[in-house]
């Protein structure tokens, strides 16, 4: 039996009436468009009683349950009710979904970065099920004169022995006066009937039918269209603002230029054009028109870069020692000059534009007294503070309310764009929501930075790992982490990391710094693998039986069993070791946001091109609360790390970024995808860690070395469709 | 401006709009349909796909004035009640991550489907292949697809 401290009011229950509170039919409406031909339609609540922030039950037993978090396309909105309904014991069918706006006194980090969602979120929820659950007993029990302990509940019932039962609905109203316990029970794991059913996307049939769910969707009535024109280079800046050529264009109403950046930055605010011209008019063809119209003059600020600069910087920065290295275990030099082998190898990476498929856009209505923010939003709270300082109003004076996502990869929890619309709307004193173009969204920075990595291990005469050097660098920050595998394995350890400052913006994006790290560190394990004369599986498992009899270092960040064990199952599951003609594989497995994944990847080769067959992916993810949502996530995680590691790169001259669209930008498309995927999980009951992140790093390794099985080349700069080699 | 009457998902619509609009625009900004998705305004993603006379086109690159007499249909006229074999199928295999450019998909995958009810594995792919979903649901786009096709036959 697990007891948790609730931290919801004592008093519980809050009885709103269905007339009084117009927003709540909202989750009725819903119903209607998502669930047609269910029977529970047919009533309509008359009350619905607030039971804490996460549920509202109405008087028919329909349940509304908000989803905190922002939806990116990671399925949070599914899996986080899941878990409430669970611990409430309720019948999946009669839950409603609802997206919460920010409120930050009735939840907490309602933001969507580092799969971290259903982590941090997995207590509080299940509390506030379980405690809704506790109340709603306690009147029965109330009602009926028996003891607590009697009364039990099933999917929305509540019953007692003697034949008694009454369902969540109609009870709701008498629960108004409960308290909720100090402390609280929650289900055992093993008694889970929502948690770990694979469960469809409680949003999947608005977006079937093509319903208004987006930010770019979002319309109010006198509601403008804004667009932006950021400078054309990093490095420089607006000079003079002609509106000459554009303002007596049809539907224009305003041209101006606009500072964007808050007086306080917050780690949120990154963005190198604060200050921009907007093009304000009717409709969106107009504005788009004007934009394009119009002639700009800029001035040079800051060095314009090109590649190869940053290449050079970067080389230079792995090629020097840093001051004060990340960490450090025995004695490397002396290791490396007493070793039988030596392998050293340096691996390359582009900046990567994000490119959410949803171009960045929000919707803004500032006044003198208050304002409304709407829109795709990874980090509604942070927007809000910066928006509070921006437009000079307190924060209890702005409201954000998040749109479902076009994608996020960690392009919105930089919220420029909000910041823009706001600034744009205060301007025009209306409502407006502010457009981004493809070229505007690829062209404006918060890229993947570009890294290299420098790889040494040395090997004794009996082929074991004795020492192991790693220097990474990256543009506003190195890619390397520390305490991370191979660290803990090798006795003599040597990590650093070297910073590039570049005026091309950088910012998290999917997997920030394991999206380069673990293709490069895996690629280079199969190298030194290889070298050794082992078998890339058991040269990794041997390594990791060390780390758990006789760990190097305590700092080490990470469980050496549950990394074993994922590459234990996939060993198993991909039948590893069987040769099978025409069939070429490769192996990885790489730890983050504190879940284990091991891939192996086969490449077949038809009419002299690769292609992937079928990617084989294990993950420790401790319980899986939606199976259906957690495979679709590792499916897209792969195809999103193939993608972008054979095809991905933003280059620059003089500043201008080269690529602008997708003419020119190469997205994976279908065909290039691998033709299947299979994912296991380690079913080990241990509370959830992130899923949206972890399955894209390691496959970039596992293609590698499946690639150079097939070719006999290594991969050791991406994009590696640059080196010939074309999947597909 | 220049006033055009068009037929979009069955029914008639006078619009007051520049000669050049791309269709995608008149859907969004002035028909209020917005299942119609913009993506990247050079015909290089598909997120913007409707149907011209049954065949899938990118509606971001085909001005209003190109239009004429033909019938546009959008992901909102493509079924009744998104009751569509292919809509269902979406919903079986639970394709959609972030779903954007999911009703994109959708009609392209409907117009694939009425020149060929019988496509190949290579069919389906060479036909997706001008739709990018950047979340990387390929493999059950494919699969749904698949199963659409099997179950019209």
């Amino acid at each position: 039996m697990t007891l948790l401290k609730t931290k919801h009011n004592r008093r519980s229950f809050l009885k709103v009436s269905s007339a009084a509170g117009g927003g709540l039919m909202i989750g009725f409406n819903w119903l209607v468009s998502c669930k047609p031909a269910t029977e529970e339609m047919a009533s309509v609540p008359k009350e619905w009683f607030d039971v804490n922030a996460f549920i509202k039950i109405g008087d028919n037993g329909q349940i509304t349950i908000m989803s905190p978090n922002p939806e990116i396309g990671q399925n949070v909105k599914t899996a986080m009710p899941m878990i409430v309904a669970e611990e409430l014991d309720v019948d999946w069918k009669n839950v409603v979904v609802e997206q919460a706006g920010l409120n930050t006194e009735k939840f907490t980090r309602q933001l969507a970065g580092g799969s971290q969602s259903i982590r941090q979120g997995w207590e509080g929820l299940r509390v506030a099920g379980a405690a809704a659950r506790h109340v709603l007993r306690q009147a029965a029990a109330q009602q009926w004169d028996v003891p607590l302990a009697e009364v039990s509940t099933d999917k929305g019932m509540i019953s007692h022995s003697s034949g008694k039962s009454i369902s969540y609905g109609e009870i709701a109203t008498h629960a108004a006066d409960m308290e909720v316990p100090e402390e609280i029970e929650l289900k055992d794991p093993k008694a889970f009937r929502i948690i770990g059913t694979p469960t469809k996307n409680v949003d999947g049939p608005k977006i079937v039918a093509g319903k208004p769910l987006f930010g770019l969707d979002y319309k109010r009535e006198g509601m403008l269209i804004a667009m932006i024109v950021h400078p054309p280079a990093f490095g420089m800046k607006l000079k003079e603002l002609d509106t000459s050529s554009v303002k007596s264009m049809p539907g224009i109403r305003k041209v101006f230029a606009v500072q964007t950046a808050p007086a306080e930055k917050q780690w949120s605010d990154i963005n190198a054009f604060p200050e921009l011209v907007a093009v304000v008019g009717e409709s969106t063809w107009q504005v788009m028109k004007a934009k394009k119209a119009l002639e700009l003059n800029w001035e040079q600020e800051t060095p314009m870069e090109n590649s190869e600069d940053h290449d050079i910087a970067l080389a230079k920065a792995v090629d020097t020692p840093s001051d004060e290295p990340a960490r450090k275990d025995g004695d490397p030099d002396a290791a490396f000059r007493n070793a039988a082998k030596v392998v050293e190898k340096v691996y390359s990476a582009p900046f990567l534009p994000h490119n959410t498929m949803e171009p960045m856009n929000f919707f803004a209505h500032v006044t003198a007294e208050k304002a409304e923010l709407v829109g795709p939003i990874q980090t509604p709270e942070f927007l809000r503070k910066s928006a509070s300082d921006l437009l000079g109003l307190p924060e209890d004076k702005i409201t954000v309310d998040m749109t479902r996502m076009g994608g996020g990869f960690g392009r919105r929890l930089y919220g420029n764009f909000g910041m823009e619309a706001a600034a744009i709307s205060q301007k025009m004193n209306a409502p407006i929501k502010l457009i981004y173009t493809r070229e505007d969204d690829m062209t404006q920075g918060t890229y993947r930075p570009a890294y290299k990595i420098r790889y040494r291990a040395a090997l004794d005469k009996n082929n074991d790992l004795v020492a192991f050097q790693v220097r990474g660098a990256g543009i506003q920050g190195g890619p390397v982490f520390a305490d991370r595998f191979p660290a803990g394995t090798v006795s003599h350890y040597l990590a650093e990391n070297n910073s590039v400052e570049s005026n091309v913006s950088t910012g998290a994006w999917r997997a920030p710094r394991s999206n380069f790290v673990a293709g490069a560190e895996q690629s280079f394990m199969d190298e030194v693998a290889e070298a050794a004369g082992k078998d890339p599986i058991e040269f990794r498992l041997e390594l990791f039986e060390k780390a758990m009899n006789s760990p190097v270092g305590e700092e080490n960040d990470y469980d050496p069993a549950r990394y074993a064990g994922v590459l234990k199952l996939v060993k198993e599951k991909s039948g590893w070791g069987k040769e099978t003609p025409g069939v070429y594989r490769g192996v990885s497995a790489y730890y983050c946001h504190d879940s284990y994944v091991a891939q192996v990847v086969d490449v077949v080769v038809n009419s002299g091109k690769p292609k992937v067959q079928k990617v084989w992916c294990a993950v420790d993810c401790g319980i899986v609360v939606n199976p259906e949502g957690a495979r679709n996530q590792i499916e897209g995680g792969i195809i999103d790390g193939i993608g972008h590691a054979m095809y991905g790169a933003i280059t620059f001259t003089d500043g201008v970024p080269d690529q602008r669209n997708f003419d020119k930008y190469r997205l994976i498309r279908n065909s290039e995808a691998p033709v299947e995927i299979e994912s296991f999980f380690v079913d080990n009951g241990i509370d959830p860690t992130g899923l949206g992140e972890p399955s894209l790093p390691p496959v970039i390794a596992a293609l590698a070395n499946a690639m150079y099985k097939a070719t006999g080349k290594r991969l050791y700069s991406q994009p590696f469709a640059q080196k010939d080699i074309m999947v597909g | 401006m220049a006033a055009f009457t068009i037929n979009v998902n069955g029914q008639q619509h006078q619009v007051d709009v520049a000669p050049d609009t791309p269709i995608l625009w008149v859907l969004r900004d002035h028909l209020d349909l917005v299942g119609t998705k913009f993506g990247c305004g050079i015909a290089q993603c598909g997120a913007c796909t409707v149907h011209l006379n049954g065949a899938a086109i990118r509606s971001c690159s085909v001005p209003v004035s190109g239009v004429g007499e033909s019938e546009i249909t959008t992901i909102e006229g493509l079924s009744e009640k998104a009751d569509h074999v292919l809509q269902e199928a979406w919903l079986e295999h639970d394709v959609p991550q972030c779903g954007y450019c999911q009703a994109g998909q959708i009609m392209n995958a409907a117009a694939l489907l009425t020149k060929n009810p019988t496509p190949s594995d290579k069919d389906i792919e060479t036909a997706m292949d001008g739709n990018i979903c950047r979340c990387g649901t390929y493999v059950r786009i494919r699969a749904a697809i698949k199963s659409a096709s099997e179950k019209m036959s």
